[in-house]
Protein backbone atom coordinates (compact mmCIF):
# COMPACT_ATOMS: atom_id res chain seq x y z
CA UNK A 1 0.00 0.00 0.00
CA UNK A 2 1.41 3.37 -0.89
CA UNK A 3 1.51 5.94 1.89
CA UNK A 4 -0.60 9.06 1.78
CA UNK A 5 2.53 11.19 1.64
CA UNK A 6 3.70 9.33 -1.45
CA UNK A 7 0.48 10.07 -3.36
CA UNK A 8 0.16 13.17 -5.57
CA UNK A 9 -3.02 14.76 -4.16
CA UNK A 10 -2.87 17.86 -6.33
CA UNK A 11 -0.95 16.86 -9.45
CA UNK A 12 0.17 19.49 -11.94
CA UNK A 13 -2.48 20.60 -14.40
CA UNK A 14 -2.05 23.30 -17.01
CA UNK A 15 -3.87 26.50 -16.09
CA UNK A 16 -5.28 28.98 -18.58
CA UNK A 17 -3.19 31.61 -16.75
CA UNK A 18 -0.15 30.01 -18.41
CA UNK A 19 -1.39 31.20 -21.81
CA UNK A 20 -2.97 34.47 -20.63
CA UNK A 21 -2.14 37.84 -22.11
CA UNK A 22 -2.07 40.25 -20.42
CA UNK A 23 -0.76 38.52 -17.30
CA UNK A 24 -3.53 37.17 -15.06
CA UNK A 25 -4.05 39.10 -11.84
CA UNK A 26 -5.41 37.49 -8.67
CA UNK A 27 -6.65 39.17 -5.54
CA UNK A 28 -4.76 36.84 -3.20
CA UNK A 29 -2.00 34.36 -3.96
CA UNK A 30 -0.79 32.09 -1.17
CA UNK A 31 2.61 30.47 -1.59
CA UNK A 32 2.87 27.08 0.11
CA UNK A 33 0.29 24.34 0.69
CA UNK A 34 1.36 23.28 4.18
CA UNK A 35 -0.92 23.53 7.21
CA UNK A 36 -0.68 27.33 7.30
CA UNK A 37 -1.17 28.08 3.59
CA UNK A 38 -4.08 25.65 3.31
CA UNK A 39 -5.80 27.00 6.44
CA UNK A 40 -5.48 30.57 5.19
CA UNK A 41 -6.84 29.68 1.75
CA UNK A 42 -9.81 27.83 3.26
CA UNK A 43 -10.53 30.75 5.59
CA UNK A 44 -10.56 33.26 2.73
CA UNK A 45 -12.50 31.06 0.31
CA UNK A 46 -15.25 30.20 2.75
CA UNK A 47 -15.75 33.94 3.25
CA UNK A 48 -16.10 34.34 -0.51
CA UNK A 49 -12.65 35.83 -1.14
CA UNK A 50 -10.97 34.40 -4.28
CA UNK A 51 -7.65 32.73 -3.48
CA UNK A 52 -5.01 30.86 -5.46
CA UNK A 53 -2.51 28.56 -3.70
CA UNK A 54 0.79 27.73 -5.40
CA UNK A 55 2.93 24.85 -4.14
CA UNK A 56 6.22 23.59 -5.48
CA UNK A 57 5.19 20.02 -4.57
CA UNK A 58 2.04 18.00 -5.29
CA UNK A 59 1.60 16.01 -2.09
CA UNK A 60 1.34 16.29 1.67
CA UNK A 61 4.25 16.52 4.09
CA UNK A 62 6.71 13.64 4.13
CA UNK A 63 6.84 12.10 7.61
CA UNK A 64 4.89 13.09 10.72
CA UNK A 65 6.65 16.44 11.48
CA UNK A 66 4.14 18.62 13.39
CA UNK A 67 2.13 16.15 15.46
CA UNK A 68 0.56 17.96 18.37
CA UNK A 69 -2.42 20.28 17.91
CA UNK A 70 -3.75 22.34 20.79
CA UNK A 71 -7.27 23.43 21.70
CA UNK A 72 -7.20 26.91 20.17
CA UNK A 73 -6.08 25.69 16.71
CA UNK A 74 -8.77 22.99 16.92
CA UNK A 75 -11.30 25.75 17.57
CA UNK A 76 -9.98 27.63 14.53
CA UNK A 77 -10.30 24.44 12.46
CA UNK A 78 -13.88 24.08 13.68
CA UNK A 79 -14.56 27.54 12.29
CA UNK A 80 -12.95 26.39 9.02
CA UNK A 81 -15.28 23.39 8.89
CA UNK A 82 -12.70 20.66 9.42
CA UNK A 83 -12.01 20.41 13.16
CA UNK A 84 -14.26 17.44 13.90
CA UNK A 85 -12.65 14.96 11.45
CA UNK A 86 -9.24 15.87 12.92
CA UNK A 87 -10.35 15.28 16.51
CA UNK A 88 -12.06 12.05 15.46
CA UNK A 89 -8.87 10.77 13.83
CA UNK A 90 -6.40 12.19 16.36
CA UNK A 91 -5.10 10.58 19.53
CA UNK A 92 -6.40 12.40 22.59
CA UNK A 93 -4.05 12.70 25.51
CA UNK A 94 -3.84 14.68 28.69
CA UNK A 95 -1.22 12.92 30.82
CA UNK A 96 2.47 13.65 30.64
CA UNK A 97 5.19 11.72 32.44
CA UNK A 98 8.69 12.94 33.15
CA UNK A 99 11.55 10.50 33.69
CA UNK A 100 15.02 11.31 35.01
CA UNK A 101 17.77 8.70 34.73
CA UNK A 102 16.14 5.32 35.57
CA UNK A 103 12.86 6.42 37.14
CA UNK A 104 9.67 8.35 36.71
CA UNK A 105 10.01 11.69 38.48
CA UNK A 106 6.39 12.81 38.31
CA UNK A 107 3.39 13.00 36.05
CA UNK A 108 0.99 15.80 35.22
CA UNK A 109 -2.50 16.07 33.84
CA UNK A 110 -3.56 18.73 31.35
CA UNK A 111 -7.26 18.01 31.64
CA UNK A 112 -8.86 21.35 30.78
CA UNK A 113 -11.82 22.87 32.62
CA UNK A 114 -15.10 21.31 31.68
CA UNK A 115 -17.32 23.20 29.29
CA UNK A 116 -15.10 23.16 26.21
CA UNK A 117 -16.03 21.36 23.01
CA UNK A 118 -12.44 20.58 22.07
CA UNK A 119 -9.80 18.62 24.01
CA UNK A 120 -6.59 20.17 25.34
CA UNK A 121 -4.53 18.41 22.64
CA UNK A 122 -4.65 15.84 19.92
CA UNK A 123 -1.76 14.09 18.24
CA UNK A 124 -2.08 13.81 14.50
CA UNK A 125 0.59 13.43 11.84
CA UNK A 126 1.12 16.57 9.77
CA UNK A 127 0.43 14.58 6.60
CA UNK A 128 -3.00 13.53 7.90
CA UNK A 129 -3.66 17.09 9.04
CA UNK A 130 -2.84 18.38 5.56
CA UNK A 131 -4.85 15.62 3.91
CA UNK A 132 -7.94 16.71 5.86
CA UNK A 133 -7.35 20.36 4.94
CA UNK A 134 -7.13 19.36 1.28
CA UNK A 135 -10.40 17.42 1.64
CA UNK A 136 -11.99 20.58 3.02
CA UNK A 137 -10.51 22.65 0.20
CA UNK A 138 -11.92 20.20 -2.36
CA UNK A 139 -15.37 20.34 -0.73
CA UNK A 140 -15.32 24.14 -0.90
CA UNK A 141 -14.18 23.98 -4.52
CA UNK A 142 -17.03 21.57 -5.34
CA UNK A 143 -19.55 23.94 -3.78
CA UNK A 144 -18.31 26.75 -6.03
CA UNK A 145 -16.07 28.61 -3.57
CA UNK A 146 -13.35 30.62 -5.35
CA UNK A 147 -10.35 28.50 -4.34
CA UNK A 148 -7.68 26.86 -6.49
CA UNK A 149 -4.61 24.80 -5.59
CA UNK A 150 -1.87 24.41 -8.20
CA UNK A 151 0.72 21.68 -7.66
CA UNK A 152 4.26 21.78 -9.08
CA UNK A 153 4.05 25.55 -9.37
CA UNK A 154 7.31 26.87 -7.98
CA UNK A 155 7.72 30.62 -7.57
CA UNK A 156 11.17 31.57 -8.85
CA UNK A 157 11.13 35.38 -8.90
CA UNK A 158 9.13 38.14 -7.21
CA UNK A 159 8.79 41.91 -7.47
CA UNK A 160 6.59 44.19 -5.36
CA UNK A 161 5.30 46.78 -7.84
CA UNK A 162 3.42 48.91 -5.30
CA UNK A 163 -0.17 48.00 -6.12
CA UNK A 164 0.60 44.34 -6.86
CA UNK A 165 3.31 41.69 -6.67
CA UNK A 166 4.59 40.11 -9.86
CA UNK A 167 5.49 36.42 -9.71
CA UNK A 168 7.44 34.22 -12.05
CA UNK A 169 6.30 30.64 -11.66
CA UNK A 170 8.08 27.53 -12.88
CA UNK A 171 6.10 24.43 -13.88
CA UNK A 172 6.87 21.09 -15.59
CA UNK A 173 5.78 22.86 -18.82
CA UNK A 174 7.93 25.95 -18.39
CA UNK A 175 7.46 29.22 -16.60
CA UNK A 176 4.69 31.83 -16.64
CA UNK A 177 3.86 35.13 -14.98
CA UNK A 178 1.19 36.00 -12.44
CA UNK A 179 0.19 39.10 -10.53
CA UNK A 180 -1.22 39.22 -7.02
CA UNK A 181 -2.85 42.17 -5.32
CA UNK A 182 -1.78 40.53 -2.07
CA UNK A 183 0.85 37.86 -1.67
CA UNK A 184 0.91 35.67 1.42
CA UNK A 185 4.07 33.64 1.98
CA UNK A 186 3.41 30.43 3.89
CA UNK A 187 6.44 28.65 2.48
CA UNK A 188 8.11 27.47 5.66
CA UNK A 189 11.21 28.19 7.73
CA UNK A 190 13.47 28.40 4.68
CA UNK A 191 10.92 30.62 2.89
CA UNK A 192 12.21 31.26 -0.64
CA UNK A 193 9.77 34.20 -0.76
CA UNK A 194 11.44 35.84 2.21
CA UNK A 195 14.82 35.32 0.61
CA UNK A 196 13.75 36.59 -2.82
CA UNK A 197 12.28 39.75 -1.27
CA UNK A 198 15.44 40.20 0.80
CA UNK A 199 14.02 40.30 4.34
CA UNK A 200 15.86 39.50 7.57
CA UNK A 201 15.22 36.47 9.74
CA UNK A 202 17.09 36.98 12.97
CA UNK A 203 17.40 35.02 16.18
CA UNK A 204 19.22 32.35 18.07
CA UNK A 205 20.64 29.19 16.56
CA UNK A 206 20.74 26.00 18.63
CA UNK A 207 23.47 23.46 17.93
CA UNK A 208 21.87 20.27 19.23
CA UNK A 209 20.68 17.67 16.76
CA UNK A 210 17.52 15.64 17.20
CA UNK A 211 16.76 12.35 15.49
CA UNK A 212 13.04 11.81 14.98
CA UNK A 213 11.54 8.50 14.02
CA UNK A 214 8.02 7.35 13.19
CA UNK A 215 7.75 3.75 14.33
CA UNK A 216 4.87 1.40 13.58
CA UNK A 217 4.35 -1.03 16.44
CA UNK A 218 1.73 -2.84 18.46
CA UNK A 219 2.66 -1.62 21.93
CA UNK A 220 0.72 -1.22 25.11
CA UNK A 221 2.19 2.14 26.07
CA UNK A 222 -0.73 4.39 26.97
CA UNK A 223 -1.60 7.50 24.96
CA UNK A 224 0.59 9.78 27.07
CA UNK A 225 3.48 12.11 26.51
CA UNK A 226 6.66 10.55 27.97
CA UNK A 227 9.75 12.69 28.31
CA UNK A 228 13.14 11.41 29.50
CA UNK A 229 16.01 13.45 30.84
CA UNK A 230 19.33 11.59 30.76
CA UNK A 231 17.87 8.08 30.35
CA UNK A 232 20.08 4.94 30.38
CA UNK A 233 19.27 4.37 26.68
CA UNK A 234 20.38 7.88 25.66
CA UNK A 235 22.93 9.01 28.24
CA UNK A 236 23.42 12.70 28.77
CA UNK A 237 20.62 13.51 26.34
CA UNK A 238 16.81 13.59 26.27
CA UNK A 239 14.09 11.58 24.52
CA UNK A 240 10.38 11.93 23.84
CA UNK A 241 7.69 9.34 23.06
CA UNK A 242 4.27 10.28 21.70
CA UNK A 243 1.46 8.20 20.26
CA UNK A 244 -0.05 9.03 16.87
CA UNK A 245 -3.01 7.46 15.07
CA UNK A 246 -2.65 4.12 13.22
CA UNK A 247 -0.25 2.55 15.78
CA UNK A 248 2.48 4.97 14.84
CA UNK A 249 4.73 6.20 17.61
CA UNK A 250 6.80 9.29 17.34
CA UNK A 251 10.17 9.13 19.05
CA UNK A 252 12.59 12.06 19.33
CA UNK A 253 16.17 11.45 20.47
CA UNK A 254 18.45 14.33 21.32
CA UNK A 255 21.78 13.21 19.81
CA UNK A 256 24.08 16.11 20.64
CA UNK A 257 26.28 18.43 18.64
CA UNK A 258 28.85 17.76 15.89
CA UNK A 259 27.29 14.51 14.70
CA UNK A 260 27.77 12.57 11.48
CA UNK A 261 24.31 12.85 9.90
CA UNK A 262 24.76 10.11 7.31
CA UNK A 263 26.04 7.70 9.92
CA UNK A 264 23.19 8.50 12.35
CA UNK A 265 20.55 8.02 9.64
CA UNK A 266 21.73 4.53 8.66
CA UNK A 267 18.83 2.17 9.40
CA UNK A 268 21.04 -0.14 11.51
CA UNK A 269 22.02 2.77 13.77
CA UNK A 270 18.44 3.96 14.16
CA UNK A 271 17.38 0.39 14.96
CA UNK A 272 20.15 0.15 17.57
CA UNK A 273 18.82 3.28 19.29
CA UNK A 274 15.23 2.07 19.13
CA UNK A 275 16.15 -1.36 20.56
CA UNK A 276 17.99 0.28 23.45
CA UNK A 277 14.86 2.26 24.22
CA UNK A 278 12.06 -0.20 23.45
CA UNK A 279 13.81 -3.43 24.45
CA UNK A 280 15.62 -6.12 22.45
CA UNK A 281 12.38 -8.03 21.84
CA UNK A 282 10.28 -5.10 20.66
CA UNK A 283 8.74 -5.62 17.23
CA UNK A 284 8.47 -2.50 15.18
CA UNK A 285 8.81 -1.13 11.70
CA UNK A 286 10.52 2.16 10.98
CA UNK A 287 8.29 4.32 8.77
CA UNK A 288 10.29 7.53 8.58
CA UNK A 289 13.27 9.17 10.23
CA UNK A 290 14.94 12.52 9.99
CA UNK A 291 17.48 14.67 11.81
CA UNK A 292 16.72 18.24 12.66
CA UNK A 293 18.31 21.20 14.34
CA UNK A 294 16.38 24.34 15.05
CA UNK A 295 16.51 28.05 15.59
CA UNK A 296 14.34 30.50 17.47
CA UNK A 297 13.96 33.54 15.25
CA UNK A 298 11.51 35.81 13.52
CA UNK A 299 11.19 38.48 10.87
CA UNK A 300 11.18 42.02 12.18
CA UNK A 301 7.72 42.60 10.69
CA UNK A 302 5.27 40.19 9.05
CA UNK A 303 4.07 42.70 6.47
CA UNK A 304 6.22 44.40 3.85
CA UNK A 305 4.07 46.33 1.39
CA UNK A 306 1.94 43.90 -0.59
CA UNK A 307 3.62 40.80 0.87
CA UNK A 308 2.62 39.22 4.16
CA UNK A 309 4.31 36.33 5.93
CA UNK A 310 2.68 33.63 8.07
CA UNK A 311 3.73 30.48 9.92
CA UNK A 312 7.34 29.29 9.92
CA UNK A 313 8.12 31.68 7.06
CA UNK A 314 7.61 34.53 9.55
CA UNK A 315 8.81 32.91 12.76
CA UNK A 316 10.55 29.74 13.77
CA UNK A 317 10.59 28.17 17.24
CA UNK A 318 12.06 25.05 18.79
CA UNK A 319 9.66 22.10 18.66
CA UNK A 320 9.29 21.91 22.46
CA UNK A 321 5.78 23.04 23.30
CA UNK A 322 4.21 22.41 19.89
CA UNK A 323 4.25 26.08 19.02
CA UNK A 324 5.07 25.87 15.31
CA UNK A 325 2.00 24.79 13.37
CA UNK A 326 -0.20 25.85 16.30
CA UNK A 327 1.00 29.44 16.08
CA UNK A 328 0.86 29.36 12.26
CA UNK A 329 -2.85 28.61 12.43
CA UNK A 330 -3.31 31.54 14.78
CA UNK A 331 -1.55 33.71 12.17
CA UNK A 332 -4.07 32.77 9.50
CA UNK A 333 -6.94 33.23 11.95
CA UNK A 334 -5.71 36.78 12.54
CA UNK A 335 -4.98 37.61 8.91
CA UNK A 336 -7.93 36.29 6.87
CA UNK A 337 -10.66 38.67 8.08
CA UNK A 338 -8.38 41.70 7.92
CA UNK A 339 -7.37 40.93 4.36
CA UNK A 340 -11.02 40.51 3.38
CA UNK A 341 -12.04 43.90 4.83
CA UNK A 342 -9.10 45.65 3.17
CA UNK A 343 -9.79 44.05 -0.23
CA UNK A 344 -13.47 44.97 0.07
CA UNK A 345 -12.48 48.57 0.82
CA UNK A 346 -14.17 48.50 4.23
CA UNK A 347 -10.98 48.96 6.22
CA UNK A 348 -7.76 50.91 5.56
CA UNK A 349 -4.61 49.04 4.50
CA UNK A 350 -3.16 49.94 7.90
CA UNK A 351 -5.34 47.19 9.38
CA UNK A 352 -2.83 44.75 7.90
CA UNK A 353 -0.09 46.31 10.01
CA UNK A 354 -2.07 45.20 13.05
CA UNK A 355 -1.67 41.63 11.75
CA UNK A 356 2.07 42.12 12.01
CA UNK A 357 1.88 43.81 15.43
CA UNK A 358 -0.42 41.21 16.96
CA UNK A 359 1.33 38.17 15.54
CA UNK A 360 4.82 39.51 16.28
CA UNK A 361 3.56 39.72 19.88
CA UNK A 362 2.43 36.07 19.59
CA UNK A 363 5.74 35.02 18.03
CA UNK A 364 7.71 36.73 20.82
CA UNK A 365 5.73 34.81 23.40
CA UNK A 366 6.33 31.54 21.58
CA UNK A 367 10.03 32.22 21.07
CA UNK A 368 10.48 33.13 24.75
CA UNK A 369 8.73 29.98 25.93
CA UNK A 370 10.35 27.61 23.48
CA UNK A 371 13.82 29.09 24.10
CA UNK A 372 13.42 28.55 27.84
CA UNK A 373 12.32 24.96 27.26
CA UNK A 374 15.30 24.38 25.01
CA UNK A 375 17.68 25.81 27.59
CA UNK A 376 16.26 23.44 30.20
CA UNK A 377 16.35 20.39 27.94
CA UNK A 378 19.81 21.11 26.50
CA UNK A 379 21.71 23.07 29.22
CA UNK A 380 24.41 25.28 27.72
CA UNK A 381 26.71 25.60 30.77
CA UNK A 382 27.84 23.53 33.76
CA UNK A 383 25.88 25.79 36.11
CA UNK A 384 22.78 25.44 33.95
CA UNK A 385 23.08 21.66 33.97
CA UNK A 386 23.63 21.60 37.75
CA UNK A 387 20.43 23.57 38.35
CA UNK A 388 18.53 21.47 35.82
CA UNK A 389 19.59 18.23 37.48
CA UNK A 390 18.83 19.68 40.93
CA UNK A 391 15.30 20.58 39.80
CA UNK A 392 14.78 17.07 38.44
CA UNK A 393 16.13 15.46 41.61
CA UNK A 394 13.95 17.63 43.85
CA UNK A 395 10.84 17.18 41.70
CA UNK A 396 10.55 13.52 42.67
CA UNK A 397 9.86 14.37 46.32
CA UNK A 398 8.89 18.01 46.36
CA UNK A 399 5.94 19.54 44.59
CA UNK A 400 7.53 22.99 44.43
CA UNK A 401 10.16 21.86 41.93
CA UNK A 402 7.69 20.35 39.45
CA UNK A 403 6.58 23.60 37.80
CA UNK A 404 10.29 24.30 37.23
CA UNK A 405 10.70 21.17 35.10
CA UNK A 406 10.45 22.47 31.56
CA UNK A 407 10.12 19.82 28.86
CA UNK A 408 8.04 22.21 26.75
CA UNK A 409 5.39 24.73 27.79
CA UNK A 410 2.53 23.55 25.67
CA UNK A 411 0.96 25.99 23.27
CA UNK A 412 -1.72 28.25 24.71
CA UNK A 413 -3.51 30.96 22.75
CA UNK A 414 -2.08 34.44 22.61
CA UNK A 415 -3.94 37.42 24.10
CA UNK A 416 -3.27 40.59 22.11
CA UNK A 417 -2.67 42.82 25.12
CA UNK A 418 -1.86 46.36 24.07
CA UNK A 419 -3.11 45.93 20.50
CA UNK A 420 -4.17 49.14 18.77
CA UNK A 421 -7.40 47.34 17.82
CA UNK A 422 -8.50 46.82 21.43
CA UNK A 423 -11.33 48.98 22.74
CA UNK A 424 -12.52 49.71 26.27
CA UNK A 425 -12.49 47.16 29.07
CA UNK A 426 -14.50 46.83 32.26
CA UNK A 427 -12.32 45.90 35.20
CA UNK A 428 -15.04 44.04 37.10
CA UNK A 429 -15.43 41.44 34.31
CA UNK A 430 -13.19 38.30 34.36
CA UNK A 431 -9.57 39.04 33.39
CA UNK A 432 -9.22 36.00 31.09
CA UNK A 433 -11.76 37.42 28.65
CA UNK A 434 -10.32 40.95 28.44
CA UNK A 435 -10.01 42.75 25.09
CA UNK A 436 -7.39 41.02 22.93
CA UNK A 437 -8.17 37.55 24.34
CA UNK A 438 -9.72 34.76 22.29
CA UNK A 439 -13.23 33.79 23.37
CA UNK A 440 -13.34 30.83 25.74
CA UNK A 441 -15.75 28.12 24.80
CA UNK A 442 -18.77 27.59 27.03
CA UNK A 443 -21.90 25.51 27.32
CA UNK A 444 -24.68 27.99 26.46
CA UNK A 445 -27.48 25.59 27.31
CA UNK A 446 -28.14 25.36 23.55
CA UNK A 447 -24.84 24.04 22.25
CA UNK A 448 -21.25 25.28 22.35
CA UNK A 449 -20.63 29.00 22.35
CA UNK A 450 -17.78 28.91 19.83
CA UNK A 451 -19.92 27.05 17.29
CA UNK A 452 -21.99 30.24 17.08
CA UNK A 453 -19.09 32.64 16.78
CA UNK A 454 -16.69 33.76 14.09
CA UNK A 455 -16.47 34.81 10.43
CA UNK A 456 -18.20 38.15 11.15
CA UNK A 457 -18.33 40.85 13.77
CA UNK A 458 -20.69 39.94 16.56
CA UNK A 459 -22.19 41.60 19.58
CA UNK A 460 -22.79 39.26 22.49
CA UNK A 461 -25.21 40.30 25.22
CA UNK A 462 -25.19 38.17 28.34
CA UNK A 463 -28.29 38.53 30.49
CA UNK A 464 -29.13 41.54 28.35
CA UNK A 465 -30.82 42.06 24.98
CA UNK A 466 -28.68 43.48 22.17
CA UNK A 467 -29.93 44.34 18.62
CA UNK A 468 -30.07 41.17 16.48
CA UNK A 469 -28.65 42.92 13.40
CA UNK A 470 -26.79 46.18 12.95
CA UNK A 471 -24.82 47.83 10.18
CA UNK A 472 -22.15 50.32 11.19
CA UNK A 473 -19.33 51.68 9.02
CA UNK A 474 -20.57 49.44 6.20
CA UNK A 475 -20.01 46.35 8.35
CA UNK A 476 -22.77 43.99 9.39
CA UNK A 477 -22.79 43.08 13.06
CA UNK A 478 -24.81 40.14 14.27
CA UNK A 479 -26.24 40.35 17.78
CA UNK A 480 -26.59 37.35 20.07
CA UNK A 481 -28.42 37.63 23.37
CA UNK A 482 -27.68 34.69 25.65
CA UNK A 483 -28.63 33.75 29.18
CA UNK A 484 -25.91 33.43 31.82
CA UNK A 485 -25.40 29.68 32.17
CA UNK A 486 -22.84 28.49 34.72
CA UNK A 487 -20.00 28.57 32.15
CA UNK A 488 -21.09 31.92 30.69
CA UNK A 489 -21.25 33.50 34.12
CA UNK A 490 -17.84 32.18 35.17
CA UNK A 491 -16.12 33.16 31.92
CA UNK A 492 -17.89 36.35 30.91
CA UNK A 493 -19.72 37.95 33.84
CA UNK A 494 -17.84 37.29 37.05
CA UNK A 495 -19.62 39.38 39.67
CA UNK A 496 -21.37 41.63 37.14
CA UNK A 497 -25.07 41.11 36.38
CA UNK A 498 -24.86 41.82 32.64
CA UNK A 499 -22.19 42.25 29.99
CA UNK A 500 -21.92 43.16 26.29
CA UNK A 501 -18.94 41.93 24.25
CA UNK A 502 -17.89 43.03 20.76
CA UNK A 503 -16.17 40.14 18.94
CA UNK A 504 -13.94 40.05 15.88
CA UNK A 505 -14.42 37.53 13.06
CA UNK A 506 -11.49 35.54 14.53
CA UNK A 507 -13.37 35.13 17.85
CA UNK A 508 -11.06 37.54 19.68
CA UNK A 509 -12.58 40.16 21.96
CA UNK A 510 -12.50 43.82 20.84
CA UNK A 511 -14.20 45.55 23.74
CA UNK A 512 -16.71 44.95 26.52
CA UNK A 513 -19.20 46.94 28.58
CA UNK A 514 -21.84 46.34 31.21
CA UNK A 515 -24.64 47.66 28.97
CA UNK A 516 -25.33 48.33 25.30
CA UNK A 517 -24.59 51.76 23.85
CA UNK A 518 -24.54 52.32 20.08
CA UNK A 519 -22.09 55.23 20.14
CA UNK A 520 -19.62 53.20 22.22
CA UNK A 521 -20.06 50.24 19.91
CA UNK A 522 -19.40 52.36 16.83
CA UNK A 523 -16.22 53.76 18.36
CA UNK A 524 -14.99 50.26 19.30
CA UNK A 525 -15.78 48.91 15.84
CA UNK A 526 -13.83 51.74 14.18
CA UNK A 527 -10.94 50.97 16.48
CA UNK A 528 -11.12 47.25 15.63
CA UNK A 529 -10.89 47.88 11.87
CA UNK A 530 -8.02 50.35 12.05
CA UNK A 531 -10.17 53.46 11.41
CA UNK A 532 -9.62 55.08 14.79
CA UNK B 1 7.36 26.12 58.45
CA UNK B 2 9.25 25.35 55.27
CA UNK B 3 7.01 25.70 52.22
CA UNK B 4 7.68 22.90 49.70
CA UNK B 5 4.60 23.68 47.60
CA UNK B 6 4.93 25.81 44.43
CA UNK B 7 5.31 29.43 45.53
CA UNK B 8 6.99 31.38 42.69
CA UNK B 9 4.81 33.86 40.81
CA UNK B 10 6.85 33.60 37.58
CA UNK B 11 8.61 30.25 37.70
CA UNK B 12 10.02 30.25 34.16
CA UNK B 13 11.04 33.90 34.39
CA UNK B 14 12.91 33.30 37.64
CA UNK B 15 14.62 30.19 36.28
CA UNK B 16 15.74 32.06 33.16
CA UNK B 17 17.18 34.89 35.30
CA UNK B 18 18.98 32.39 37.51
CA UNK B 19 20.65 30.68 34.55
CA UNK B 20 21.42 34.02 32.87
CA UNK B 21 23.21 35.19 36.05
CA UNK B 22 25.74 32.39 35.48
CA UNK B 23 26.34 33.14 31.80
CA UNK B 24 30.03 33.51 31.05
CA UNK B 25 31.20 32.69 34.59
CA UNK B 26 33.94 30.18 35.38
CA UNK B 27 33.06 27.22 37.62
CA UNK B 28 34.65 28.97 40.61
CA UNK B 29 32.78 32.20 39.90
CA UNK B 30 29.49 30.26 39.58
CA UNK B 31 30.08 28.53 42.87
CA UNK B 32 30.82 31.85 44.56
CA UNK B 33 27.70 33.41 43.06
CA UNK B 34 25.58 30.54 44.36
CA UNK B 35 27.13 30.88 47.83
CA UNK B 36 26.33 34.59 47.94
CA UNK B 37 22.82 33.95 46.67
CA UNK B 38 22.13 31.31 49.33
CA UNK B 39 23.32 33.67 52.08
CA UNK B 40 21.14 36.51 50.78
CA UNK B 41 18.07 34.25 50.60
CA UNK B 42 18.83 32.76 54.04
CA UNK B 43 18.94 36.22 55.56
CA UNK B 44 15.62 37.03 53.93
CA UNK B 45 14.05 33.88 55.39
CA UNK B 46 15.52 34.59 58.79
CA UNK B 47 13.92 31.78 60.76
CA UNK B 48 16.47 29.14 61.91
CA UNK B 49 13.94 26.29 62.01
CA UNK B 50 12.89 26.96 58.42
CA UNK B 51 16.51 27.12 57.29
CA UNK B 52 17.33 23.87 59.11
CA UNK B 53 14.38 22.19 57.37
CA UNK B 54 15.61 23.51 54.01
CA UNK B 55 19.13 22.21 54.67
CA UNK B 56 17.70 18.82 55.49
CA UNK B 57 15.43 18.71 52.41
CA UNK B 58 18.39 19.57 50.17
CA UNK B 59 20.65 16.99 51.82
CA UNK B 60 18.08 14.22 51.64
CA UNK B 61 17.24 14.58 47.93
Amino acid sequence: MSKIFETPLYPYKRSEDQDASPTARHKVIVIGAGPVGLALAIDLAQQGMPVLVLDDNDRVSFGSRAICFAKRPLEILDRLGCGEPMVEKGVLWDTGRVFFDQDETYSFNLQPDSGHKNPAFINLQQYTFEEKLIERLRALEASGAPIELRGKNKVTALADNGDHVRLEVDTPEGSYLLEAEWLIACDGANSPTRRMLGHDFKGRVFEDNFLIADVIMQADFPAERWFWFDPPFNRGQSALLHKQPDNIWRIDFQIGQDIDRDEELKPENIHRRLRAMLGEDAEFELEWASIYTFQCRRMERFRYGRALFAGDAAHQVSPFGARGANSGLQDTDNLAWKLKLVIEGKAPEALLDSYSDERVHGAEENILNSTRSTDFITPKSKASRAFRDAVLALARQHEFARPMVNSGRLSVPCTYDGSALNGPDMAQLPADTRPGAPMKDADTGEGWLLERLGNRFQLLGINIEVPAALKLEGIAIEGLSLPATKDMKARYLGDAGTAVYLLRPDQHICARWLAYDEAALRAALKQAIGKA
Amino acid sequence: MLNLKPNLDDTDGFYASLIAAHDGLTAAQSEALNARLILILANHIGNKDVLDAALEAAART
